[in-house]
């Protein structure tokens, strides 16, 4: 029983990421964005969620992905840690999201340690859900700030 | 059922340092026969004691129970009050409060100063048992330098009830003849008349001559149970070889009254003191050795960093009261407005008004009654004045008063924690570098006892803390030589007096002709200054000479709320800070300069203030990108005014500060963000920050042009 876990999954780019459900405390539609001055294109700025500040990550760009007009299905998931004594909240920005789906622990496989458009250390695991593959998240290191905030090809939007 | 007392230990902490506090500022204003204020002393003492107990922390226990036991003593009259003891009595709070701490911090607490003080009201509490004392002592100094036999006097006078606690005294002759040779004799001289005798009573008392090669330990050892129900005199016989052993300051201390002198001597020789006692002597001979035992009790609570723990607020009823009255009127406003709500037409347009303003009276009281809540009486910053107070004016030999006024004006519990340590230090300033000693005072005619006053009050929707001395007054002259010494101002530049008085807050300017150890020390002004400025606030310094000084720490009230100035940049909104801002004006092209390249400075009267242009620091588009014409809000800070420039001016508003860190990161210039009515949110512009960075910015642009200097003397002109 404890085997299984469940996963929200969306879509990024055509692909289905899955994230850890325990993990999403609500889905959101895209609302207006505070920009942050001086910060990398992928991070979209902040928003107010009932008094919280929480910065907004385009995943899109995150994974280095050609950025994408924010359509109606555009949605922010916003994910939090587990973690009760050092809780993380964060917004990400995805394209749509797909499904909830229930996965055997052993049904996971490893990520293959290959040339991956998305972070390695991101990456859980993959699975196989009718012949359709999709790429399990590390909400850990997705909601790692040293993490989730190094990224070594971001360019700053411009340079003074 | 076992209960989890762990759970407990946060509330025993927080009444272990409030009884503390109680002992300590009763302690100060203890006097002879004030058996009320000794009862109060002796009930926090012994709650702490009792609690320390419960959870099974010994070492407070255990220190609590001495000190207590000298409480007693006072309280039934056995014990003068003597000024000596309550010195005592004073650091054995530091100790506990040393204890207790390090117990919050969950670490073993090692101070040698607990070791000396516990020594010290051993021996006060021997002292008082018996008029035989002077040899008391000696035995104590002598003690060290027993390697070979000595001679034991042991005056051993039970209480009466001795053997009903089921000792008897036969058990410690024995105990002591297995140490050495001992001769025992009873003393008889109590005993009563058959008639009036209780069999079950103990009337005897006995010295003994213990001949053996042990020291006072071994000795005590042996009492260690009956020493509660008797009176107990150790004492060495006289060996006129040993004693050639000792050193001067030690001899010099066989006067026991010595022990219960207070001396404070400075801490720095203190501590060489000790070291060299350390090397020299066995611990016991410290003890007898009283001026080494002092520390200044500000520098030992110093050293014991707070840390950064959630903490708890105790909150008066009549607040939490008067939140859940403007709940309840909350509530009836909502349904009011929800009732209209249901079937609404134009004709309820003027209730529907009345009701949304009702509303914002609610949320408005509920707002300040919650911030309330955060609110404490600034006597908890002003109660370690008078100890400190105490402690400087006996040390540095000056009679001072303290007075103290307006504590009940409150303060946000933030503030306050960050404001203690730059008011000692302008304290300690005041009672080193601004009272003058007693022959000078005298020799200009002014009262022998020297005067700090400390004020608190409100004053607009800030707090202002009033340091005022009626001391020699800061010396102008001094002051502007020194500043010119060391190259902080140009000799010829014409100052105001407030601009010289506050040349004495730069880094590195001390007009002490010596340091002492009081202030001078550690944290300078420079270092006051720049904590009230994080907290937001700004000091200002009145003086005239010969009459005293006044240092006025202006604060916000609290640092959950800022008043802030609402400013538009292209599409984004942010805020200023008003404390920050000088004033805002409409650049006019004539007063504006071309430094170098792209460094555009406008003249403000005699002040050139640089222009920041906060669309380029923060990479946005503008509307206005011309300094000519645009908008100008002049802030400053950290003593650097620089010119903001600005889209449009929006709304003054109070703001609720929202911390980025909690979820992200620190964002240069950013100090936070707020949420506006709209439910958007907008960013706390870092004033100080975005100096820093406007000031790297030009250094790279420096270094930038510096490589092409021919363009950007073409750009130039």
């Amino acid at each position: 029983m404890e085997q299984e876990q469940e996963y929200l999954t969306f879509v990024l780019n055509d692909q289905e990421f899955g994230v850890d459900i325990l993990c999403v405390q609500e889905i959101r539609v895209c609302s207006s964005v505070t920009p942050l001055p001086n910060k990398p294109s992928y991070i979209k700025g902040v928003i107010n969620l009932r008094g919280i500040i929480i910065p907004i990550v385009d995943l899109r760009q995150r994974f280095g992905l050609a950025p994408l007009e924010y359509n109606k299905q555009t949605v922010t998931i916003i994910l939090r840690t587990q973690d009760i004594q050092k809780p993380m909240v964060v917004g990400i920005v995805v394209d749509a999201v797909s499904e909830v789906y229930k996965f055997n622990k052993k049904s996971v496989r490893k990520a293959p340690d290959f040339g991956n458009e998305i972070d390695n250390c991101f990456v859980k695991g993959l699975v196989d859900v009718d012949n359709k593959l999709i790429i399990l998240l590390e909400t850990q290191t997705l909601l790692n700030q040293d993490e989730l905030y190094n990224f070594k090809q971001a360019q700053p939007s411009s340079v003074v | 059922m076992s209960i989890d007392l762990s759970q407990f230990i946060p509330s025993f902490l927080e009444e272990s340092f409030e009884g503390l506090e109680l002992m300590e500022s009763s302690l100060l204003s203890l006097e002879q026969g004030d058996t009320e204020t000794i009862n109060s002393i002796f009930r926090a003492a012994h709650s702490i004691k009792g609690g320390a107990g419960t959870f099974g922390f010994d070492a407070v226990t255990e220190f609590t129970h001495l000190v207590e036991t000298l409480l007693d003593e006072m309280r039934d009259g056995r014990r003068d009050i003597a000024q000596g003891d309550i010195e005592i009595l004073l650091d054995s709070v530091d100790c506990m409060r040393l204890l207790v701490m390090s117990i919050k911090e969950d670490t073993t607490c090692e101070d040698e100063k607990i070791i000396e003080v516990t020594a010290q009201l051993e021996a006060t509490l021997k002292g008082s048992d018996i008029s035989s004392i002077a040899e008391t002592s000696n035995i104590q100094v002598n003690n060290e330098t027993a390697s070979d036999q000595t001679t034991w006097l042991i005056e051993f006078i039970p209480e009466h009830h001795l053997v009903k606690t089921g000792n008897d005294p036969q058990f410690l002759f024995n105990a002591l003849a297995d140490l050495g040779e001992v001769s025992i004799e009873a003393n008889s001289s109590e005993l009563p008349a058959l008639n009036d005798m209780d069999p079950e009573e103990l009337y005897l008392s006995w010295s003994i001559t213990l001949v053996a090669d042990i020291d006072i330990e071994e000795i005590k050892e042996v009492f260690e149970w009956v020493e509660d129900e008797c009176q107990l005199t150790i004492t060495k016989k006289q060996i006129p070889s040993s004693q050639d052993n000792n050193n001067t300051p030690q001899v010099k201390t066989d006067n026991p009254l010595l022990i219960n002198e207070p001396s404070t001597a400075e801490s720095t020789n203190n501590k060489q003191n000790n070291v060299q006692a350390d090397e020299s002597a066995p611990p016991i001979a410290k003890t007898t050795e009283p001026e080494l035992k002092v520390k200044p009790a500000a520098a030992t609570v110093k050293t014991t960093k707070p840390k950064a723990d959630v903490g708890s607020i105790r909150v008066g009823v009549d607040k939490v009261d008067s939140l859940i009255n403007l709940m309840g009127e909350l509530v009836i406003t909502q349904s009011m407005l929800s009732e209209l709500g249901n079937d609404f037409d134009l004709s309820k347009v003027e209730r529907l008004n009345r009701g949304l303003e009702q509303l914002l009276q609610n949320t408005k009281e509920l707002q300040e009654s919650v911030m309330r809540i955060r609110m404490l009486p600034i006597s908890f910053a002003f109660n370690r004045f008078p100890r400190l107070i105490h402690d400087l004016s006996k040390k540095t030999g000056k009679q001072i008063e303290l007075i103290l006024k307006g504590e009940q004006t409150e303060l946000d519990k933030t503030v306050m924690e960050q404001i203690g340590d730059p008011l000692v230090h302008l304290v300690r300033n005041a009672v080193d570098h601004g009272i003058e000693s007693t022959d000078v005072r005298l020799a200009n005619g002014k009262p022998e006892q020297g005067t700090i006053i400390l004020n608190a009050y409100h004053q607009g929707g800030s707090i202002v803390i009033e340091i005022s001395d009626d001391g020699g007054g800061i010396n102008r002259e001094a002051v502007f030589n020194k500043a010119i010494e060391k190259g902080i101002v140009d000799g010829n530049t014409s100052l105001t007096d407030s601009q010289v008085f506050d040349l004495i807050l730069e880094p590195g300017f001390s007009t002490a002709k010596e340091l002492s150890d009081i202030s001078g020390r550690g944290v300078g002004m420079d270092v006051v200054k720049k904590n009230i400025q994080s907290l937001g606030g700004r000091i200002q310094i009145e003086s005239t000479e010969g009459k005293g000084s006044t240092f006025k720490v202006h604060l916000p009230l609290t640092l959950a709320i800022l008043d802030g100035q609402l400013v538009r940049v292209g599409s984004e909104i942010y805020i200023i800070p008003l404390i920050t801002i000088v004033e805002s004006l409409q650049a006019q092209s004539e007063l504006i300069n071309r430094v170098s390249g792209d460094m555009v400075v406008y003249r403000l009267r005699e002040d050139n203030v640089p222009v920041l242009p906060i669309y380029q620091l923060f990479n946005l588009e503008a509307e206005t990108k011309e300094v000519e014409g645009s908008l100008l809000v002049v802030v400053e800070a950290e003593d650097q005014k620089i010119g903001l420039m600005v889209d449009d001016l929006l709304a003054q508003q109070q703001v609720v500060i929202k911390s980025l860190n909690e979820n992200y990161q620190q964002v240069e210039g950013i100090s936070g963000a707020t949420i506006l009515g709209d439910g958007s949110v907008a960013m706390i512009l870092d004033i100080p920050g975005i100096i820093q960075m406007a000031q790297n910015n030009a250094l790279k642009s420096f270094n930038h042009k510096t490589d092409k200097l021919t363009y950007s003397e073409e750009v130039t002109h």
